[in-house]
């Protein structure tokens, strides 16, 4: 039933800002969205605040709820106490534009830089062939909403700013892995990744996978396995001696370097 | 936010020009797209692959159009789970769902083309589900004859969307992200072409004008002017109500669909899109009696195709040759008066839906499979195991089948270098639009319109339109004037208040008595817009932006409810209390809106149906 909740919300923008006390009231089967949105239609109609679907789907409400990276629209009051008072703030990594808002740009930039997927001409009949069982694992990875939230949490930026120009962040190594896992793709990723993406930086902690919010394995099914690949590629010296004499690893058939 | 120190826009990384005269940001282009959902990126797409410099502009991130919420599929007669489906049945489908009220030509050229602008997605890298032979899978759908939607899961949009956004990246094409346009600007030499489009960053409030010849509306939907409904904030009609300001014209608006299942509990995600595919995959609709109802709702224009028997009904899903549709697989606009029938008769759950059971007849494996965005989407939000429990559910509103009038093949609208596509275009779906037909409608014509702007643009050499500074003047002072009103109203009251009017008077089941109330509600709600109020400033404003938004709100819901007062039958997303039954005169024409001479409403005209041409009408003999 309804009740009156306590919430702490930061507002301001990249001047400086602090965190607001309000009492708003919330009912049953609500999420934190929710009492915000009540909050901007009654008492603070200048509130920044991204969303779009709130049904998970389109991963533009990041924020920071109690200090945990979360989409707004999928934090049920339930979780909490009503007495409670929840606190939410904008994304740590990225600088603010105003309130909860932020400016996610970083990510934009780095899916600017990423390839494309390279195919080869379709069958006779127009048309191509793949098994379930090959596209699954790039499934994986396309399920990804682009919240940004791993990218928010990953340590090699959240608090180092400065490795920003040469890490893409764990929702592009996604993408790497996917190409390298597509059926069809014609192309080596494996150096691309490296060297303009930045992967040796990750240091597998996890956090990425931890928070994700559509439970990708990204550590686990992405992130491993390409470092894997690329280590293959640079240190083993069976792989580096067959390259030399036009022996080739099957993984790779019909793929050049991109 | 930043430019004071940088010259190019963080988010996009386009020039800001801060010095520009009046401090307002200028761009230009050949193509200027309005909207990055599915339809806008496929437009770009065409446009920029000929050769014309395009950008995007949204009022979101990119990415978060309405698209990405697409669950079921792209409907594509590509045949590769019935060799029998081809374009004819696919049209025959799309006419009959749509109550023959589709623009025959959009109709066509949509089956013909749509197979190939899935495989095009496959090629720039969508990764389909797959048949045994490893295939593009498809599936079945309300309406369509054959299994035949092109699917990811249960989340079809969101590949599509990344699909096309990787697509737009790669071509170079400019994003303009959270960025709204308020105005349409045309050539200041007043022959009537486009000159360009006026609208502000979200961001920061600064305005910013983009001078082209060619401009595509791309918008989407109104869904926003209803209280329960699948749609996000950006539904606000906004390349309707632009167009309408132009001087184009918009057709069908009176026919609304509403999807018959929306979630109905917890109240915060009341109207939350339930796919359609939890029906195509084998769920039922049964009332709090346990009785699948859908029986006893079968209209004679389909019985003809459709089971009446549950045994029949059953048996389709393996064997579609010798056993007619069920009926839960009517299209959308029987389903969801059937449902709110029911509801009405008493025989509803106990949050004010009907159940939809999908765990009583397949295994939890193969939903969790099949439908894992509805699974996590029940799991999360309501505390409901869809593999083990119904789901509750009832009607929202989803889809507006009107639109702007444009040209069948090019898209082109009333004005001169003003296209239209996806929602915010009209004719296509007729009375009704078919599950599927969306996501190939944007795609189809998406491409054709691309295509067709660049060439126009590409085509007037040195005698382009040129902005008309007093217009832009007249812009910018439209949109702060909310900020000058003194003791004015809130615009999120007039807003929730136009939701709930729409959704009582102007809903599902009409009536002639409450649309002449609504109208009257809508000229007081005009009226306190004049004198509404924001606070704070510029600077990413929600209370700004929807103030600016609902002007565009206002004047499609009278749009909306002046041509269904003015439809004197019932068909497809138009059901008349007073007029149960379809009128063959009012099924051979269209109602046209246009804005009114002063500009503050809009007026009807009624205008015959093209005719079919004779070898097509053999497919309805």
């Amino acid at each position: 039933m309804g009740y009156e909740l306590k919430m702490r919300v930061w507002r301001g923008d990249q001047s400086g800002g602090d965190l607001g006390d309000y009492t708003v009231e919330v009912s049953e089967g609500e999420v934190v969205l929710d009492a915000l949105h009540r909050l901007q239609a009654t008492q603070a109609g200048d509130l920044a605040v991204r969303w779009n679907c709130k049904a998970g789907k389109c991963g533009s409400c990041s924020a920071e709820i109690n200090g945990r990276p979360r989409l707004l629209c999928m934090t049920r009051l339930s979780d909490f106490e009503p007495t409670e008072t929840i606190t939410v703030t904008p994304m740590r990594s990225f600088p603010v534009i105003r309130d909860l808002v932020t400016d996610v740009s970083y990510n934009y930039e780095k899916a600017r830089e990423l390839p494309g997927v390279e195919l080869g001409p379709r069958d006779p009949d127009g048309k191509r062939r793949m098994m379930q069982v090959d596209v699954e694992r790039g499934q994986e990875f396309r399920k990804c909403i682009e919240c940004f939230l791993c990218q928010n949490t990953c340590h090699v930026v959240r608090d180092h700013e400065d490795n920003k120009p040469a890490f893409a962040g764990p929702r592009f190594f996604l993408r790497y892995a996917e190409l390298d896992m597509h059926p069809l793709d014609t192309r080596d990723r494996r150096s691309a990744a490296r060297e303009t993406a930045g992967l040796g930086m990750c240091n597998i902690t996890k956090c990425c996978t931890e928070v994700c919010p559509e439970g990708i394995r990204i550590t686990d099914n992405a992130i491993i396995p390409m470092k894997e690949r690329i280590v293959d590629r640079k240190y083993d010296p069976l792989v580096w001696l067959g390259a030399k004499i036009g022996l080739r690893n099957k993984d790779d058939d019909g793929r050049t370097e991109a | 936010m930043t430019e004071s120190t940088h010259d190019r826009h963080p988010m996009t990384g386009n020039e800001m020009s801060p010095s520009a005269a009046g401090g307002i940001e200028r761009h230009q282009y050949d193509v200027v797209v309005i909207g990055a959902g599915g339809a806008g990126l496929r437009a770009a797409i065409a446009a920029q692959e000929a050769g014309a410099r395009t950008a995007i502009v949204c009022k979101s991130l990119l990415g978060k159009a309405h698209t990405v919420m697409a669950e079921g599929g792209i409907a594509a007669a590509m045949g590769n789970r019935w060799p029998e489906d081809n374009w004819e049945v696919h049209f025959r489908d799309t006419m009959r769902g749509g109550k023959m009220l589709n623009n025959w030509r959009m109709a066509q050229l949509h089956a013909q083309e749509a197979p190939e602008r899935v495989m095009e997605l496959e090629d720039w890298g969508a990764l389909f589900d797959r048949t045994e032979d490893g295939l593009i899978s498809q599936r079945d759908f309300g309406g369509h004859k054959y299994a035949r939607l092109a699917h990811v899961g249960d989340r079809t949009g969101l590949e599509m969307i990344r699909t096309l956004q990787q697509r737009a990246f790669q071509l170079g094409i400019d994003v303009f992200m959270e960025c709204t346009v308020t105005e349409l600007l045309k050539d200041a030499d007043g022959n009537g072409r486009i000159a360009g489009a006026f609208g502000y960053w979200r961001e920061t409030g600064r305005f910013v004008v983009f001078e082209a010849p060619s401009v595509v509306l791309a918008t989407g939907g109104i869904g926003k002017s209803f209280k329960v409904t699948s749609n996000s904030w950006e539904y606000t009609g906004d390349g309707h109500a632009l167009a309408l300001r132009a001087g184009a014209s918009l057709i069908n608006m009176e026919f609304v669909q509403f999807h018959p299942t929306g979630m109905v509990w917890p109240p915060s995600v009341k109207g939350l899109l339930v796919t359609e595919s939890v029906r195509g995959d084998g769920g039922v609709l049964k009332n709090a009696e346990g009785k699948r109802f859908m029986f006893d709702y079968i209209p004679e224009y389909f019985k003809a195709e459709t089971a009446d028997t549950v045994e029949e009904a059953d048996r389709w899903y393996d064997d579609k040759k010798n056993n007619r549709r069920p009926p839960e697989l009517l299209p959308r606009d029987e389903v969801a008066r059937a449902i709110n029938s029911e509801i009405k008769a008493g025989r509803g759950s106990p949050h004010g839906g009907i159940y939809l059971d999908i765990a009583s007849r397949r295994t939890p494996e193969f939903i969790r499979k099949r439908l894992p965005s509805m699974y996590h989407q029940f799991k999360e939000l309501a505390d409901v195991d869809i593999t083990a429990e119904p789901m509750e559910i009832g009607p929202t509103c989803h889809y507006v089948m009107g639109g702007v009038e444009v040209d069948p093949d090019t898209e082109l609208s009333a004005v001169p270098g003003l296209y239209a596509v996806g929602e915010c275009s009209g004719g296509m779906h007729g009375s009704n639009r078919l599950g599927g037909n969306s996501l190939s409608d944007l795609l189809v014509f998406g491409r054709r319109a691309g295509a067709a702007a660049a060439s126009y643009s590409d085509g007037l050499g040195g005698s382009r339109p040129a902005i008309a500074e007093q217009d832009v003047k007249a812009a910018e002072q439209s949109a702060l004037a909310p900020f000058e009103v003194e003791g004015g109203e809130n615009p999120y009251t007039i807003q929730q208040d136009l939701q709930q009017s729409m959704n009582d008077l102007v809903g599902i089941i009409r009536e002639g008595a409450e649309l002449e109330r609504s109208l009257a509600e809508i000229e007081a709600f005009k009226e306190r817009a004049s004198r509404m109020k924001v606070e704070g400033h510029r600077q990413y404003n929600p209370g700004w932006h929807l103030s600016i938004d609902l002007r565009n709100m206002l004047i499609v819901s009278e749009a909306i409810a002046k041509a269904a007062l003015a439809r004197e039958e019932s068909r497809g997303g138009h059901t008349r209390n007073d007029f149960p039954g379809p009128d063959p005169v009012w099924g051979s024409k269209n109602l046209v809106v246009t804005l009114n001479a002063d500009g503050t409403g809009v007026e009807l005209t009624e205008k015959p149906l093209p005719e079919m041409p004779d070898e097509l009408k053999k497919y309805f003999e």
